[in-house]
C-alpha cells in the first residue's frame, strides 16, 4: 500500500492572490495584515485589500481612514513594502464605466439619481464582480515591464458568504449572459478558480467558527475553488499538564499538596484560596477539552493548518509582525506546523 | 466580575414586568447576543410568561436544544419548558421566506409568481445588505399583531428578539428606511416613468441624463436585464403600495412603550466600541435602552491574590525545584487575573462615559452553551442569582 498522503500542501511561490476569510469575530483582518507583512518579507511588494467598508486595515495598520487610493501602510526591514485599499463598489463601477464608455457628467448623474447604488445592491453579482475585479486587476497591474506587486492579499467577506462572493461567473449567470459583465467575470474566474488563488480560512477552537470553517471547505471545493491554509487564530498554551488536566477536570487534584505549596511560597493557604485555584483549573481542563475536540474536527479537514498564538498584551504593532513572523515560519517549512496548544 | 460604578440592571424585574412587550437584544456579532436572547427568554418562560424567541443565527447544538429543527420560518412550543402558565416559542429567521411571504400574501398569484422568479428580487431578497435586518423587523412586526391582548387566549405575551450580526451599529436601524427608500427613489420612479401618469415631468427633468442611463445600462448588462428590472419595479410598485411606509411602521413599534432594548456586549475592546455606538444611537432615535449585557466576563474568587503576587510565588517555587503543581496553578490564576484586570480597564471606559447604563453581567462558560440547562446558568447569571 502506498504511504498515507499528508495533507496537501500550499505552493506558496505559485499563488498570487491570497483571499483571507473567516468567521467573524476569528480575527480574519489580523490575519490578513500578518499575511502581508510575512509575503513582504525579503523585499516583495504586497497589496492588502478590504472591499467591507469597515476601515478595519486602517485600525490595524494604524493608519488615518483609507482612502479609494492605494497607500503604503507598512515596510519591513529589509525593503518589502505593504500597501492598503479600501475598495468602494460604487467607485469601483464609476471608474469601471469611464474607463469602458469615457461616462464624464453621465456617471455623475447616474450616481444622483441612484443608478449606482441601485445597480451595486440589487443586480445579482455585480457588486462581487466589482469588488473582486479590484483585486484580479491589481495581480495584473504592471509598470515599466515589471509586476506592480508580488502578491495581493484580499481580506474577503465572512466564510458564510465567501464561496458566492468568489464564484462570480455563476452570481452573473441571471444578469448578463453576453457583452462586457459577462467578459469581465470571465476573466476574474481565469484567475479565481486557478492555483494562482488560494482561500485562507481562519478559525478559533470553538464550535461555531470551526463548524463554519467545515462547511466553507466542503463549497469551495464544491465550487473547485482552490483551498490554502487554515489558520487557527488566538491559540493559548494551557499552564497545566495533561495530566494535571485530566485530574483537574475530574476535580482529584491534590489539595493537601495545593495547600503545602502556598504555605511553601508564603501565600494564603486557607481553604477557599485552595478552592479557587482548583475550580480555576477545572474551567481550564474543560475548555481545553473543549478546543481538542475542535482541532480533531480541523485535522480531519486535511489542509496544512497553522496555528497563531493569543497575543497576551493585545493587538498592536509588535503583536502583528510577532504573527508575521509565524506565518512566514509556517510557509517556509509547511511540515513544520506550529501547534502551540497542544501539549 | 465586579462593575465599576455601574447600576446593576435587574432583568428579573423587566421580564415579570407584564408591560414588558418586546426585548431586543442587539450588539455586535460574535458577543452572544443568541445565547443571550434565547436564555432571557426561557427565563422568562420558566418566570410565567408565555414567550416568544425569534433567533436569527443559531449555533447547530443551540438551536436543536430548543427543538429548531424544523425551519418552517413560523414559532414552535419548546416541549417542557414553562412553570406557572408560562411557555416558550421559538423560531429562526428565513430572510428569504418572510420575504417571498409578504409578495404572496400582498400580490395576486400569477404576478407573485413572476416577482419571484425575476433575477433582481432574487438577488434582493438573498443577498442585499439591508434584507435580513429588514426581515427581522418584519417578522418582529407579525409576531407583535399575535401577541395575546390581556387575558386573551393568544400563543405570547412576550416576544424576546435576536438581531442579525451587523456589520455596523447603523444598519440594524437603518436597513428598514434604507429598503425602504432604496425602493421608492429616484432611480426606479424613472424607470416606472414610461408606465406612469406623471411618468412624462421625470423624463423631463432626466432627459439628459436618461438616454445615457438607459444607453449605458443596456451596454453593460444587456437589454434582457433593463426589460427584467423594469418588470421587477413595477411588480414591486404595484404590490406594494410603498416600502416607504411599511419601514415607517416597523420603526414606530420600536419606539412603542412596551419595548425594551439591551446591548449585548462581551469584554473586549471591538465590542465595546460598538456597544458605546449602539447606546449612542438608541438614545438619538428615542429607543428605550434598558440596559448593557456583558457576556463572557471573568472573575476570580481568589480576587485578593494578585497576578503579580502569584506569578512571583510561581517563580519561586520553580526555582526551588518543589511544588510544580502549586507553581503552575499559581500560573493558570495569574492569566485569569491578568484577563479580569484587563476587562475591568474595558469596562470602567463605557461605565465613565456612560454612567446611567444599568448592567448585567454573565460569566464566561468554559464551554459553549448548547443545551437547556447551559441557558437556564446564563439566565441566572445575568440576574444575578448566582455567584
Amino acid at each position: 500500500m502506498p504511504p498515507v498522503p499528508g495533507p496537501p500542501e500550499v505552493d506558496w511561490d505559485v499563488v498570487r492572490l491570497h483571499v483571507v476569510t473567516g468567521k467573524g469575530g476569528t480575527g480574519k483582518t489580523t490575519v490578513a495584515g500578518a499575511l502581508a507583512l510575512a509575503l513582504a518579507a525579503g523585499g516583495h511588494r504586497v497589496l492588502v485589500l478590504e472591499v467591507e467598508g469597515r476601515q478595519g486595515l486602517a485600525q490595524l495598520f494604524d493608519t488615518p481612514p483609507l482612502p479609494y487610493e492605494e497607500r503604503r501602510v507598512a515596510v519591513v526591514p529589509d525593503g518589502g513594502e505593504v500597501f492598503a485599499l479600501a475598495v468602494d463598489a460604487e467607485e469601483a463601477l464609476l471608474e469601471y464605466l469611464d474607463l469602458f464608455y469615457h461616462l464624464g457628467r453621465a456617471g455623475r448623474v447616474l450616481k444622483k439619481i441612484g443608478a449606482v447604488d441601485f445597480a451595486t445592491t440589487v443586480a445579482p453579482g455585480l457588486r462581487d464582480v466589482l469588488l473582486t475585479g479590484k483585486a484580479y486587476e491589481a495581480v495584473g497591474k504592471r509598470k515599466a515591464g515589471r509586476r506592480t506587486y508580488d502578491s495581493v492579499v484580499l481580506d474577503a467577506p465572512p466564510t458564510g458568504r465567501i464561496t458566492r462572493f468568489l464564484n462570480v461567473n455563476t452570481e452573473v449567470a441571471g444578469l448578463a449572459r453576453v457583452g462586457p459583465i459577462r467578459n469581465q467575470a470571465d476573466s476574474i474566474m481565469s484567475l479565481l478558480g486557478s492555483p494562482r488563488t488560494a482561500v485562507h480560512l481562519v478559525t478559533l477552537l470553538e464550535e461555531m467558527p470551526t463548524q463554519e470553517t467545515a462547511d466553507a471547505v466542503a463549497e469551495l471545493t464544491e465550487a473547485k475553488l482552490s483551498i490554502g491554509a487554515v489558520v487557527v487564530n488566538m491559540v493559548r498554551r494551557p499552564q497545566l499538564r495533561p495530566a494535571e488536566l485530566v485530574a483537574a477536570g475530574k476535580g482529584k487534584l491534590d489539595r493537601g499538596d495545593v495547600a503545602a505549596g502556598l504555605e511553601a511560597a508564603g501565600l494564603p493557604a486557607d481553604e477557599r484560596t485552595v478552592a479557587s485555584l482548583l475550580a480555576e483549573a477545572a474551567h481550564l481542563a474543560e475548555r481545553v477539552a473543549l478546543e481538542k475536540r475542535e482541532r480533531r474536527r480541523l485535522v480531519e479537514l486535511d489542509r496544512p493548518t497553522c496555528e497563531l498564538p493569543w497575543l497576551s498584551g493585545g493587538m498592536d504593532a509588535g503583536g502583528l509582525h510577532e504573527l508575521a513572523g509565524e506565518l512566514r515560519r509556517f510557509m517556509g517549512h509547511p511540515d513544520a506546523i506550529t501547534r502551540t496548544g497542544t501539549p | 466580575m465586579a462593575t465599576p460604578r455601574s447600576k446593576p440592571l435587574d432583568l428579573d424585574a423587566l421580564l415579570d414586568d407584564a408591560a414588558t412587550r418586546i426585548v431586543i437584544c442587539c450588539g455586535s456579532g460574535g458577543v452572544g447576543k443568541t445565547t443571550t436572547a434565547a436564555a432571557l427568554g426561557l427565563r422568562a418562560a420558566e418566570r410565567g410568561r408565555k414567550v416568544c424567541v425569534l433567533t436569527i443565527d443559531p449555533a447547530r447544538r443551540l438551536a436543536q436544544s430548543l427543538d429548531l429543527t424544523a425551519l418552517d420560518n413560523t414559532p414552535r412550543q419548546v416541549p417542557g419548558i414553562g412553570t406557572d402558565g408560562g411557555a416558550l416559542f421559538a423560531m429562526m429567521l428565513d430572510m428569504k421566506r418572510t420575504f417571498d411571504e409578504i409578495v404572496e400574501q400582498h400580490a395576486e398569484p400569477g404576478r407573485a409568481q413572476a416577482i419571484l422568479e425575476n433575477p433582481f428580487y432574487q438577488s434582493l431578497s438573498s443577498s442585499f445588505a439591508g434584507t435580513q435586518e429588514y426581515m427581522a423587523m418584519e417578522k418582529l412586526g407579525q409576531l407583535r399583531s399575535e401577541l395575546a391582548a390581556d387575558g386573551a387566549a393568544q400563543p405570547w405575551d412576550l416576544i424576546v428578539v435576536d438581531t442579525p450580526p451587523s456589520r455596523s451599529a447603523l444598519d440594524f436601524l437603518d436597513a428598514p428606511k434604507r429598503l425602504g427608500s432604496f425602493l421608492d427613489g429616484r432611480f426606479i420612479k424613472i424607470l416606472l416613468a414610461p408606465a406612469k401618469v406623471g411618468g412624462r415631468a421625470y423624463v423631463k427633468v432626466f432627459s439628459a441624463g436618461l438616454g445615457a442611463v438607459t444607453g449605458v445600462l443596456s451596454k453593460v448588462m444587456g437589454a434582457q436585464v433593463l426589460t427584467d428590472l423594469q418588470h421587477f419595479v413595477t411588480a414591486l410598485d404595484t404590490t406594494f403600495g410603498g416600502f416607504r411606509e411599511r419601514a415607517d411602521e416597523t420603526y414606530a413599534l420600536l419606539q412603542a412603550p412596551g419595548t425594551a432594548f439591551l446591548v449585548v456586549a462581551a469584554p473586549e475592546p471591538d465590542a465595546l466600541r460598538e456597544a458605546t455606538y449602539f447606546v449612542e444611537r438608541l438614545a438619538q432615535d428615542g429607543m428605550p435602552l434598558a440596559g448593557l449585557v456583558l457576556n463572557r466576563a471573568h472573575s476570580s474568587s481568589a480576587a485578593d491574590l494578585s497576578a503579580d503576587r502569584s506569578l512571583g510565588a510561581a517563580k519561586q517555587l520553580t526555582e526551588s525545584g518543589t511544588y510544580g503543581l502549586t507553581a503552575r496553578l499559581l500560573r493558570v490564576h495569574a492569566e485569569r487575573m491578568q484577563q479580569v484586570a484587563r476587562e475591568r480597564h474595558l469596562v470602567r471606559g463605557f461605565t465613565s462615559a456612560f454612567p446611567g447604563v444599568a448592567m448585567a453581567v454573565a460569566e464566561a462558560q468554559a464551554s459553549d452553551v448548547h443545551d437547556l440547562d447551559g441557558l437556564r446558568a446564563v439566565g441566572a447569571s445575568l440576574a444575578g442569582t448566582v455567584r
